[in-house]
């Protein structure tokens, strides 16, 4: 064969073509054997909470588990929801009133990750009897973050509040987390 | 390595120099699988398997990694798992069924490996080593793929590891405590999965690491070709990237276009239904048979139906059951003494007329015949095909090969390589010439002419 | 030379073994004719005119069919066989809606724990339930169904050779022996309280006739006779096995142009690098 300078245009053409082509293929290999580390079905379907919040009584929580994670679903006393309305001025890390955490047309129902911003441990406070923290709301004993009645951070390391999740009331005594 | 004008990696960047120093990766990968490994330029598609068979272990290890991910080794849920992978896991279907199905092709390409070196005598000195290493992958193989079936506890699961850890049951006086203590307990349970998934994993790593000593152990001399006749000089050979590396590049394709069609359209044909069946210990399946790749060994097994007695008497000297796991271990054995049973100074099949006519019309079929008995019902006249077959596969190497060399007259081999590949005209002079036009007739695959 | 010599006396004296103790007793035995005595059953299944529109390699969904099966298994299959391996949510692949899903669910009843005394209740289903079990064990299955337990659907087309046309078989496959068949095998008979079933491979089979005329009544679509039941029913259990079907031959399709397009060009590549290496010719 001569080698002029078509066939070597030719010849090298061929080659990237075929290496390309074996690059993509190996690329999309890649996809399956990435996503499958990615949550199942099963996990996915299972990433909304229903709570029945008819039985809650004021100053009550209960404990749920959304996305494998504790949920805290606390009714507020009226003496709760002043203290913190009081508190939506005050200096805090990371500012927020009571009326954003609750959400629109929720007048008492407080919903919280059950998750300390810091490092992950579980804040105490939601269950009867255990330390609420110097702002009677959560305190998180790995570290000593404190949360205020609204699940806000007051003092201790975690850098933010506790995440609330969105939720819909899918009644008038069920709310649907997720 | 092996040869004296294999050519030496040469690094050409201030990184790859350093690394040179440091690590000389690189060089290892250059000589063992680039441009400094001079391979015989006249191998043929057959000489594709041994990377082939590399590419399915990767893909097994890769696949079966994602399916531990995701698997758990317990009776109680472990055919859940398997479902749960078909159904939940995003794409875990195809990670299964390449899993699967990737057993089974890797099987293809190794006995077709296996059989290349059957008909090239590929076994004779001086490789004896790499056939000896090969036939140690083959078992690790063997007991990896049989153990891999039993995970997903499904009917054939269980069924199958009973039957296969029965026969250790088969061995006088050991036996049965010997199987007790293979599956922990007094039938397959809890602590054979267990024990079996661990091993699962373990054994593909071993399998890697007698694959790394198989392809040094092949450097040592060099690759084989289809003339049997050695490298003689530099003109016999081409390195082995960029030429063969484009030649299994092209290889793989195939196989993947194969494998792939399998794994999308026909993914449960080489299984068996009652798989998918949860194990059940109180239930047989109406007919129980290993995954496809052990039929032959499985045939052999069950081909021997009569205990060894003294004839006239009821005296046994052998029950049948320890005659037939004797058999199907002999069967696998025989071929570590191949090096030394076949004696014949030519090596390749195109040169050996006796032999040849042995391997196609004896070897193939038996083994034809045996892939195809293994897997049917225990009835005639399968049992009597199966034991004219088992008697000769083991007449073939234990007896037939060791005569044949003895006693056949091969025909004149080729001068060189080169001779056999480019003809009269570069090679050689006289009788050798008049040999390249003969197996030039007889086997036109010796030479691998590009079409244009 | 020792190696040879020993696999010599090894290789005959091993087939000396198997041709005398096995072989030749076995053929003693090959020469006397078995009789048959069982019933054969039908192992060739029979199909719906016009197939399932899964078949093939470039098959889909008929999503209609599909939810008339399900349909067909909620009101027939499902007193007596579990789905374990399906939950409500999966429904949502046939076509339903998330909220229909979520009322489909809620329409059936589970077992769920009473939160006041933690004693066992019934419940609604959720979307992420599994299909409940018509039996708390096999003993209370057995008790019910005449010593017999009823088998999981969910892998039924994939536990059965060539499943999806077996299950419509076994589905129609009841009937009288045929008086030809039972006259070569007189023993054969069908016990009290099983059902004769040419493609069932016990023939004899513990279910009784299901899928009747009109035993279900298809809100809109073709009428209710035995045969488009079972092929509705056979199609809802072909994909309860391997929902990924349809999509797999998508995919498989993709794949293998793909593949064939790169082979291609890795032919072409290594012709190229094989161009000069090619021996001359005159």
């Amino acid at each position: 064969m001569a080698s002029t300078a078509e066939g070597v245009r030719r010849r090298d053409w061929i080659h990237i073509a075929a290496l390309s082509t074996a690059g993509v293929g190996g690329a999309s290999v890649l996809y399956p054997l990435v996503s499958q580390m990615a949550p199942t079905a099963d996990t996915l379907a299972a990433s909304t909470t229903d709570v029945d919040i008819s039985t809650i009584e004021p100053g009550q929580s209960v404990k749920a588990t959304f996305q494998d994670q504790p949920l805290f679903v606390k009714r507020l006393t009226p003496e709760e929801i002043a203290e913190a309305v009081a508190d939506d001025t005050a200096d805090m890390r990371d500012p927020q009133t009571l009326a954003e955490r609750l959400g629109e047309g929720n007048a008492d129902i407080l919903v919280n990750l059950g998750v300390c911003t810091h490092l992950g441990c579980v804040p105490l406070g939601a269950g009867e009897g255990e330390d609420k923290g110097e702002y009677d709301g959560y305190f998180c004993p790995c570290h000593g973050s404190h949360y205020d009645v609204a699940g806000r951070i007051r003092k201790g390391p975690a850098p933010t509040n506790l995440a609330v999740p969105d939720f819909e009331f899918a009644s008038e005594s069920v709310i649907r987390v997720g | 390595m092996s040869f004296a004008w294999a050519k030496q990696y040469e690094p050409q960047t201030a990184f790859t120099k350093w690394m040179d120093e440091k690590l000389p990766l690189p060089r290892l990968v250059y000589s063992a699988v680039g441009a400094g490994y001079p391979v015989p330029r006249n191998l043929n598609y057959m000489w594709n398997f041994g990377v082939l068979a590399g590419f399915f272990l990767v893909l097994q290890i890769v696949t079966g990694v994602v399916l531990a991910m995701h698997y758990a080794s317990n009776t109680e849920v472990a055919f859940g798992q398997v479902e749960h992978i078909m159904r939940n896991v995003n794409y875990g279907w195809m990670m299964r069924y390449a899993h699967a199905n990737g057993a089974s092709f890797f099987f293809i390409v190794i006995y077709l490996h296996i059989f290349r070196g059957f008909y090239y005598s590929s076994y004779k000195a001086p490789r004896e080593m790499i056939w000896l290493l090969g036939v140690v992958i083959f078992l690790l193989m063997m007991a990896t793929a049989f153990m891999g079936y039993v995970l997903p506890w499904g009917q054939m699961s269980f069924w199958g590891a009973k039957v296969i850890t029965g026969l250790f049951g088969a061995i006088p006086v050991v036996g049965e405590p010997l199987q007790v203590w293979l599956v922990g307990g007094f039938a397959p349970g809890n602590s054979a999965l267990n024990r079996f998934f661990s091993l699962h994993f373990l054994l593909p790593f071993v399998i890697a690491g007698v694959v790394i000593l198989h392809i040094w152990a092949l450097h040592i001399p060099g690759s084989s070709n289809p003339t049997g006749v050695e490298v003689k000089k530099e003109s016999d050979t081409i390195p082995f990237h960029p030429y063969y590396t484009a030649k299994d590049g092209f290889g793989l394709g195939v196989i993947l276009i194969l494998f792939t069609f399998m794994l999308f359209f026909l993914p449960n044909m080489l299984g068996h239904p009652d798989n998918y069946v949860e194990a059940n210990p109180l239930s047989t399946p109406a007919l129980i048979v290993p995954e496809w790749y052990f039929y032959p060994f499985y045939a052999i097994l069950r081909a021997f139906t009569g205990d060894l007695t003294i004839p006239f008497t009821d005296i046994i000297l052998v029950p049948a059951k320890l005659l037939g796991v004797i058999a199907m271990f002999a069967s696998i054995l025989v071929w570590f003494f191949l090096p030394w049973l076949d004696k014949s100074p030519v090596r390749s099949g195109h040169y050996r007329p006796m032999f040849k006519k042995f391997f196609w019309f004896g070897l193939i079929p038996c083994m034809a015949a045996l892939f195809y008995l293994g897997g049917a019902k225990p009835e005639e006249p399968f049992i009597v095909l199966s034991q004219i077959a088992t008697a000769y596969y083991f007449l073939h190497f234990l007896v037939i090969l060791p005569i044949v060399s003895q006693i056949e007259i091969p025909k004149p081999l080729p001068f060189s390589i080169t001779e056999a590949v480019l003809g009269k005209d570069e090679g050689g002079a006289g009788a050798a010439t008049a040999a390249t036009d003969m197996s030039a007739g007889d086997a036109p695959d010796a030479s691998p002419q590009p079409a244009e | 030379m020792t190696i040879r010599l020993g696999g010599i006396i090894v290789g005959l004296g091993l087939t000396a073994v198997l041709v005398l103790w096995s072989l030749v007793p076995g053929l003693v035995n090959f020469a006397i004719p078995e009789k048959p005595d069982y019933y054969a059953f039908q192992e060739e299944n029979i199909a719906p005119e016009g197939g399932f529109s899964f078949e093939g390699a470039a098959g889909t969904w008929d999503y209609a069919q599909l939810q008339r099966g399900y349909q067909v298994y909620k009101e027939v299959c499902s007193s007596c066989h579990s789905l374990k391996f399906v939950a409500f949510r999966n429904l949502q692949e046939l076509g339903y809606s998330e909220e229909e899903v979520r009322a489909e669910a809620a329409s059936w009843s589970l077992p769920g724990v009473d939160q006041k005394d933690g004693s066992v209740i019934d419940r609604p289903g959720l979307p992420t339930d599994y299909f409940p079990a018509p039996y708390a064990n096999d003993v209370e299955a057995r008790a019910f169904n005449n010593n017999a337990v009823p088998p999981d659907l969910s892998l039924m087309t994939k536990a059965r050779k060539d499943g999806t046309h077996y299950v419509y078989s076994l589905m129609l496959g009841y009937g009288e022996p045929d008086p030809a068949d039972q006259a070569l095998s007189p023993e054969f008979e069908t016990p009290e309280g099983l059902y004769f079933n040419e493609h069932f491979y016990n023939i004899n089979i513990a279910m009784p006739p299901q899928l009747n005329e009109g035993v279900v009544t298809y809100a809109n679509g073709p009428e209710a006779t035995a045969e488009q039941m079972s092929a509705d029913i056979a199609a809802f259990l072909t994909w309860t096995a391997e929902p990924s079907l349809v999509h797999r031959k998508q995919i498989g399709w993709f794949v293998i142009l793909f593949l064939i397009f790169a082979s291609g060009l890795a032919y072409l590549s290594y012709k190229q690098i094989w161009a000069g290496v090619k021996p001359k010719k005159e």
